[in-house]
């Protein structure tokens, strides 16, 4: 299986770990990535604040690409690219002025309706049954809390994949992994994003009741799909040990990096190690010792 | 043929861009004109005398009035017409005004056109034929659909008045919500105490039959003649027999079976069973679906203790048809519950307040019922999960209602006034209790209204917020409420121990079935359609049927009341005459041209098409055609445009009229 591959600015610089998860994992499940050449800025935030027709256009030439390539699926891991780039794509779709326009900023015709996946629906392509086949661990010690943020299943009418408000879609693969996932409370809440360089008070406590909420509901290890949550989960971590002197260290993976030590690999072949957050699974209580 | 032409000035309306002298002198040209005349105002007192003289004077045949829009001065001018000795059918009006005047601002141009929409009209009343008003019978019997506050009243009002009613509930007993409720906005009496009488009053009333436990399932005829077909649901116990005495209630060993409905799901019930102990009639139910009778055909207490041996396990469902002049539909509104709804539903459901799995964050109406001495809690304040008395209870506004989103964009009304209400009767029982309220604006129009809100917040304390709950989770046994204070400008969050949420009044699930049935519009929302907003809010635009309560949109119980008994009034109105007259604008059949396609069939909208049987002398049928039954044909002209033969005719609006309309331009 080939699917279509925009990484996006974070897989290449601060989250790189998820960009190497991610590719072992896919190659692990017998699927490979054609990376989308030349691809650029998806629009994010500072495109979509300024321009309705620059963020449109931004993230209409990487389907462009796509098209180009000749690929019909494209895979975009980050939630905030899934979210332009599907957002886009639909604007495309329902209004044939804004198209005409994109298309005269791109001067090409759109044709294709190249399918944009975000990482759970990517999984669910690849197919949840080669995930058990290919287990190797059962990371039964692993109690997760499933994080989905803002920007992954809103809005609900166009994303379509799931719940936008009570969401299960990731909870569903992590159990496929021996993990158990947690019921808990801030699943869709905002972790403060980009405001982390403005406004970090407000990342710190946005984040910091994600993190507490996760660990009063018994998780020990949380699991994201956007590389600006784990950014603002796990990085920003360390100062908010100097705002709250009682916080404690929780390690927050990507759900690639979950995926791929079930599938056998270890945290260094998967980036955990460049984590802030220092996580190793066989240092968790053991699932007897904790009962 | 001698043709009257009379031009109107309206005023300035058409004067003042129709040059209505020039009007009246090119139009005494027209061939079979003999005067032709205009006037400042055509449907004053002088101006139909004008008219009048001129008919008798020159004995004309017919006449044309350019004036405004026949809806406005149609009948005023066919009266005067009747009045002078012709036909009403023999008067055309050219609509100067509407069609012209009003929507050109060129005289030359206009007064153009006005020659021409008058010589129109001439060329038709040339072809008009004279045509006599219809009469139908009536039966002076009215059907009251639903046993809510608003049927009850509609029923005793045609009752009083001294017409025979039939009242079809679908429940057990009549009542509706009005008698789930604990006290009643805005002076705070107890519903139960001013609804029961009105109930025990139906019951004893000589002129209403009441049928509880029905359905309507076929409605046919027209207005003033309807044929109503009625199933009345197996009840398993006999009616003449029972006594109420509630015995087989009480020993029936299936207790905690199934939810009581009335209740709101925060009780059970047996398997026997009366919805509330008030019912009327107080006679049970048999729930087959739980009875042990019907699993394993043991058990059988309630036939041991019965002393009057009014059990029938084997009753069946029965089919009664009534003669019925008048409809009033009053079937209410049901409750929007925020659990998860399917994919494709138009209604979405509240995530975000946890789809409903949250035991402690209740609906209105299961509010009430906690509220209500007669209610699970015997009206102390008890939150369902786990009993105890909640010391913080946070009311949210407009959930569903308004909110596009969600499925819905009207407000549904009455939720500012109940919140108001539910808070203070908590804070007058709980004094120790906080009640905050989240709203988006506060909808309190109404005698008495506004202050009662004032009193909740000035005088109770009911600490009041606007801004909107984006999130309400379970934390620790209480229950935050996340929302924002847009007047503050800042995120709040309360702990609450419950929550209880003001979801909207929507349609009954069936009600768009119903209104198939009955043959009556309903809106997007499943909402009855008005004849006329604001002239016609009383009647469907189905003769004979009128509409009252929330079935028609949300509505209290003052409104709901009062459309109850201005339903009744338009029902008295028909039953005023014997018989009823209508406008002869019907369709009529060919019959010898009428190849028996049906297609007019198919496209009526009313049902007015029927297929009739041709016989020879024989009495042997030798073809099929179509009929139009003149009673239910509104004179749309569907029919007319859709028969390929052209054998089926508009009376006034035939094609020969319409043709020489055409040509004359």
């Amino acid at each position: 299986m080939k699917l279509g591959y925009f990484p996006g600015c974070s897989q290449t610089g601060t989250a790189k770990e998820y960009d190497i998860s991610l590719r072992k994992v896919v190659e692990k499940l017998g699927a490979s990535f054609d990376e989308i050449k030349d691809w650029t800025c998806c629009g994010a935030t500072s495109a979509h604040v300024t321009n309705h027709l620059l963020a449109n256009s931004l993230a209409m030439r990487n389907i462009m690409l796509a098209e180009q390539q000749g690929l019909d699926d494209l895979v975009a891991p980050c939630a905030a690219c899934y979210n332009r780039l599907v957002l886009s794509q639909y604007e495309t779709i329902t209004h044939p002025e804004i198209k005409k326009e994109v298309e005269e900023v791109l001067e090409t015709k759109l044709q294709k309706e190249i399918k944009v996946m975000n990482l759970i629906e990517l999984f669910q392509k690849i197919g949840t049954e080669k995930i058990t086949a290919n287990r190797q661990v059962e990371l039964k010690n692993m109690k997760v809390a499933c994080y989905y943020g803002c920007l992954l299943v809103r809005p609900a009418d166009i994303t379509k994949f799931d719940d936008a408000e009570q969401p299960t879609s990731m909870e569903n693969l992590v159990a496929l992994t021996g993990a158990k996932p947690v019921d808990w409370n801030y699943k869709v809440e905002c972790c403060g994003a980009a405001h982390t360089l403005a406004r970090r008070d407000i990342v710190l406590d946005l984040s910091k009741k994600i993190l507490d909420d996760a660990k009063e509901h018994g998780a020990n290890v949380m699991v994201v799909a956007c590389p600006m949550c784990h950014a603002n989960l796990d990085m920003r971590q360390r100062a908010m040990k100097r705002e709250y002197p009682d916080h404690k260290d929780f390690p927050v993976l990507y759900l690639t990096e979950l995926l791929g030590l079930a599938l056998g690999m270890n945290e260094k072949e998967l980036g955990i190690n460049l984590h802030t957050v220092e996580f190793n699974y066989k240092e968790l209580p053991s699932e007897k010792a904790a009962v | 043929m001698k043709i009257g032409v009379f031009i109107c000035h309206c005023g300035e309306n058409i004067g003042r861009t129709v040059d209505c002298p020039r009007v009246a002198k090119a139009c005494e040209w027209l061939p079979g004109v003999d005067v032709s005349l205009d006037y400042k105002y055509m449907c004053s007192d002088p101006g139909q005398n004008m008219i009048k003289d001129e008919i008798r004077k020159r004995k004309l045949d017919a006449i044309v009035v350019g004036s405004c829009s026949p809806h406005m001065h149609e009948k005023t001018f066919r009266k005067a017409a009747v009045d002078a000795g012709i036909n009403p059918f023999l008067v055309e009006i050219a609509n100067l005004r509407e069609h012209c005047s009003w929507v050109h601002d060129d005289i030359d141009s206009s007064t153009d056109k006005a020659i021409d929409l008058v010589r129109m009209a001439v060329e038709k009343v040339k072809r008009n034929v004279p045509l006599t008003t219809i009469e139908v019978p009536v039966t002076k019997r009215t059907l009251v659909i639903g046993g809510g506050i608003a049927g009850i009243q509609a029923a005793l009002d045609v009752a009083n008045a001294g017409y025979e009613v039939v009242l079809v509930e679908k429940e057990p007993s009549i009542g509706g919500h009005m008698s789930q409720l604990s006290e009643t906005f805005p002076t705070l009496d107890c519903s139960q105490c001013i609804l029961t009488p009105r109930m025990v009053e139906v019951y004893q009333h000589p002129r209403i039959k009441l049928m509880t436990y029905s359905e309507v399932e076929k409605v046919e005829g027209f207005i003033g003649n309807f044929t109503v077909t009625i199933r009345k649901k197996a009840r398993h116990i006999d009616e003449d027999k029972c006594t109420g005495c509630g015995l087989c209630i009480t020993k029936c060993p299936t207790k905690k079976k199934a939810f009581n409905s009335f209740e709101e799901d925060l009780a059970y019930r047996p398997a026997v069973y009366v919805p509330f102990p008030q019912a009327v009639p107080n006679i049970p139910v048999i729930d087959e679906t739980i009875c042990m009778y019907y699993k394993n055909g043991k058990c059988g207490m309630c036939v041991k203790v019965c002393g009057r041996e009014a059990i029938d396990f084997h009753q069946q469902d029965k089919i009664v048809t009534e003669e019925i002049g008048a409809i009033i539909v009053a079937t209410g509104y049901k409750l929007y519950k925020i659990d998860k709804k399917p994919d494709d539903s138009p209604i979405k459901g509240y995530g975000e307040y946890g789809y409903g799995k949250y035991k402690d964050v209740v609906d209105g109406l299961q509010f009430e019922r906690i509220a209500s001495a007669s209610g699970p809690t015997s009206g102390e304040f008890k939150r369902p999960s786990d009993g105890k008395e909640p010391k913080k209870v946070v009311f949210i506004q407009c959930v569903g209602s308004r909110d596009e989103s969600k499925g819905f964009s009207y407000c549904s009304k009455i939720c500012c006034m109940y919140t108001a209400k539910h808070a203070m009767l908590y804070k007058h029982k709980v004094h120790d209790g906080e009640a905050y309220v989240f709203y988006m604006d506060i909808r309190s129009g109404g005698k008495m209204y506004d202050e009662f809100v004032r009193r909740a917040i000035e005088e109770d304390g009911v600490k009041y917020i606007r801004g909107r709950v984006s999130r309400i989770y379970e934390k620790d046994g209480k229950y935050i409420v996340r929302g924002e204070d847009t007047i503050a400008g800042m995120p709040v969050e309360i702990d609450a121990d419950m929550v209880v949420l003001a979801t909207a009044m929507i349609a009954q699930q069936d009600a768009s079935e119903l209104a198939q049935t009955i043959g009556i519009p309903y809106d997007k929302y499943g909402f009855y359609n008005e004849a006329h907003p604001k002239l016609r809010p009383i009647e469907s635009t189905t003769g004979g049927v009128f509409l009252a309560g929330a079935c028609q949109s949300p509505k209290d119980i003052p409104e709901s009341v009062a459309m109850a008994s201005a339903a009744a009034a338009k029902a008295l109105v028909l039953f005023g005459s014997d018989k009823l007259e209508r406008e002869p604008v019907v369709a009529y059949v060919n019959e010898s041209l009428c190849a028996g396609c049906f297609y007019c069939k198919k496209v009526c909208p009313y049902g007015a098409v029927e297929v009739k049987e041709v016989k020879d002398r024989n009495g042997v049928v030798y073809k099929e055609v179509a009929y139009v039954n003149t009673g239910l044909c509104q004179g749309c002209g569907t029919c007319t445009a859709t028969c390929p033969s052209k054998s089926v005719e508009l009376a006034g609006f035939n094609n020969e009229e319409i043709f020489a309309q055409i040509a004359a331009l």
